[in-house]
């Protein structure tokens, strides 16, 4: 074909000008501070160096050095970890559990219960923190309610104990919706002839969810923890309103340690930082992804 | 009326497994709720009441003394005002933007496609901490701290939308964008009269998420907000509930109102759209 190199020089140029808003931002907005945020995090660059930014000086390894020697820091990890390992699992089991009540257990009122448990979602942690913190004092409404069945509740947000747990609960009601909605969309994809047919063989409803619905839900599961994750692992707004990361660094999280380190003009170890949150995120992922898998 | 119709009307009740399931849910549905009921009913009253035990439910007093405070000394006005531009600007440039690419990406070949779709890909793993330090630096070397552009121009594309469009574009069969190009079609003019008009459904799922997404974004504009005057809604409320006003629940509670109902109501609205939208990011 005559001209069809010009013709497809033509058709390229065309397409990267259709991509040129977005890659414009992309580089600029995102990908050049992903970058830079890496190379920083291997130089000595702090608040002052905003005016000469190329000034500052290489320090190879020292920031992540002195970040596994920062007792703060390990302790952020720490508390990131304990959010992660507790809130995923609960939130999972509980998203799943509501997914299938509301696809199985129940035949009217699906809409109305789906907005219901979903509302939070749309919320602003901000705000819905702010109440939250209100429910939690000493003797606020979830005290005077546990009171109700005789459990006398702890001080949730002053005590070292109860601080994690009660932003778990938090996280917990606030992105349930999120996994139920993506578990009742898988969950209409396992074929209702193959359910009927082992219910005809005598399987009872346990056996059909553990033996036919679960591993047909794996990639949905999958997908689900892998998004939640990605979330949790940053949580930055709940301490951020409730606790100021307290009492005595209880509620600490990387992000916020982070976002400290930047406060005090330490740009160089808070880059560190969060370049080992994003190393975290990518391998959690990757663990899940083959965990998951593994098993087909 | 048949006899199957008429043993249907005479099934007795429900079994219970199922009334079960019902009473459960209602609960657990209800304890959902419960805290933004609390929200409202607190926000009406007075901080006397708030702090009163036994708690009452029911505001004894209704004032709107918490909200008149937010309206005629906190400038509630000037930041849901800047709520607003930094949502819509950010919406409309991502219903443009994530949409161009997206046709670029699902119809059109061209060197450098794949590798700018796998970047695409792997931003969508990036958390916001990793990128708003040098971030800063950049926006503070140009000037733009405090300022509108500083606020929008990061979110104007966002790696999720371009996803979104792209998948919902590859789906557009190819055979209508032919017929356009042969009866002469530019891409330009293909793009806006036989795509954009077919996209209805994904540019309304991006439009509510990406509204959602600005109205509750947080780390961001708490970085680069430093005055009051270009505060947004979450960064105020979370600047007076842990300033000054830390305790004053009546006030916090009536911000927590005042932030929340906008997209309550949007939610309300749309619900559909909402929740077909995670449906449709999440499993495609």
């Amino acid at each position: 074909m005559r001209g069809g190199s010009a013709r497809r020089r033509r058709n390229a140029l065309v397409a990267w000008l259709f991509a040129l808003p977005f890659v414009l931002v992309f580089s600029v907005f995102m990908l050049g501070p992903l970058v830079s945020s890496f190379l920083m995090s291997f130089t000595d660059f702090t608040a002052r160096d905003i005016d000469d930014p190329l000034a500052v000086g290489f320090v190879g390894l020292d920031q992540y050095a002195a970040l596994f020697g920062n007792q703060q820091f390990l302790h952020s990890v720490s508390n990131t970890a304990y959010f992660v390992i507790v809130g995923i699992p609960l939130t999972t089991a509980l998203a799943l559990a509501l997914a299938v009540a509301l696809n199985n257990g129940i035949t009217r009122f699906r809409t109305a219960f789906r907005v219901g448990f979903y509302t939070p979602v749309v919320t602003s942690i901000v705000a819905v923190a702010v109440v939250w913190r209100f429910i939690l004092q000493p003797d606020g409404l979830l005290n005077v309610i546990l009171g109700w069945v005789g459990i006398a509740g702890p001080d949730w947000l002053n005590s070292t104990t109860w601080s994690m747990p009660a932003l778990i609960m938090l996280a917990v009601w606030r992105n349930l919706g999120t996994l139920m909605i993506i578990f009742l969309a898988g969950l209409q994809n396992v074929p209702a002839d193959i359910l009927e047919a082992a219910a005809v063989d005598g399987a009872n409803a346990w056996q059909r969810f553990m033996r036919i619905t679960l591993p047909m839900l794996r990639p949905t599961l999958l997908l689900g923890t892998v998004l939640l994750s990605v979330g949790f692992l940053q949580f930055f707004e709940e301490p951020f309103v409730m606790t100021k990361g307290g009492p005595l660094d209880s509620t600490l999280s990387v992000s916020y340690f982070t976002f400290n380190q930047f406060g005090f003009g330490k740009y160089g170890l808070a880059s560190a930082a969060s370049y080992v949150l994003f190393v975290a995120i990518a391998l959690l992922s990757l663990v899940q992804f083959r965990a998951l898998r593994s098993k087909d | 009326m048949t006899t199957q119709e008429m043993t249907r009307k005479a099934k007795p009740r429900m079994p219970a497994s199922r009334l079960l399931t019902y009473a459960v849910l209602i609960v657990a549905v209800a304890a959902t709720l419960l805290p933004f009921v609390w929200m409202f009913l607190g926000a009406f009253k007075t901080q006397g009441e708030l702090l009163r035990r036994p708690i009452t439910w029911w505001p004894e007093q209704a004032t709107f003394e918490n909200f008149l405070l937010w309206f005629n000394e906190l400038h509630i006005g000037t930041f849901f005002l800047n709520s607003i531009v930094v949502a819509v600007s950010t919406v409309l440039g991502n219903l443009l933007f994530c949409s161009m690419v997206g046709y670029a990406l699902a119809k059109m070949d061209f060197p450098g496609k794949r590798f700018l779709f796998v970047l695409v890909m792997v931003m969508l793993m990036v958390p916001g901490v990793v990128t708003f330090v040098p971030l800063f630096v950049m926006v503070s070397k140009l000037g733009l701290v405090s300022t509108y552009p500083a606020l929008i121009l990061p979110f104007l594309a966002a790696p999720m939308g371009v996803f979104l469009m792209r998948q919902f574009i590859m789906g557009i069969p190819d055979s209508l964008i032919e017929a356009a190009r042969i009866d002469g079609a530019g891409e330009l003019r293909t793009f806006l009269r036989i795509v954009l008009p077919l996209c209805g459904p994904p540019l309304a799922t991006l439009g509510i998420l990406t509204f959602l997404g600005s109205w509750n974004n947080f780390l961001w504009p708490l970085v680069v907000a430093q005055t009051e005057d270009m505060y947004t809604l979450p960064v105020a409320l979370s600047l007076y509930s842990t300033g000054q006003n830390a305790t004053d629940y009546g006030l916090l509670l009536a911000g927590s109102v005042l932030v929340i109902t906008p997209i309550l109501l949007l939610f309300i609205a749309l619900q559909r759209y909402f929740i077909q939208g995670v449906a449709a990011t999440g499993i495609k």
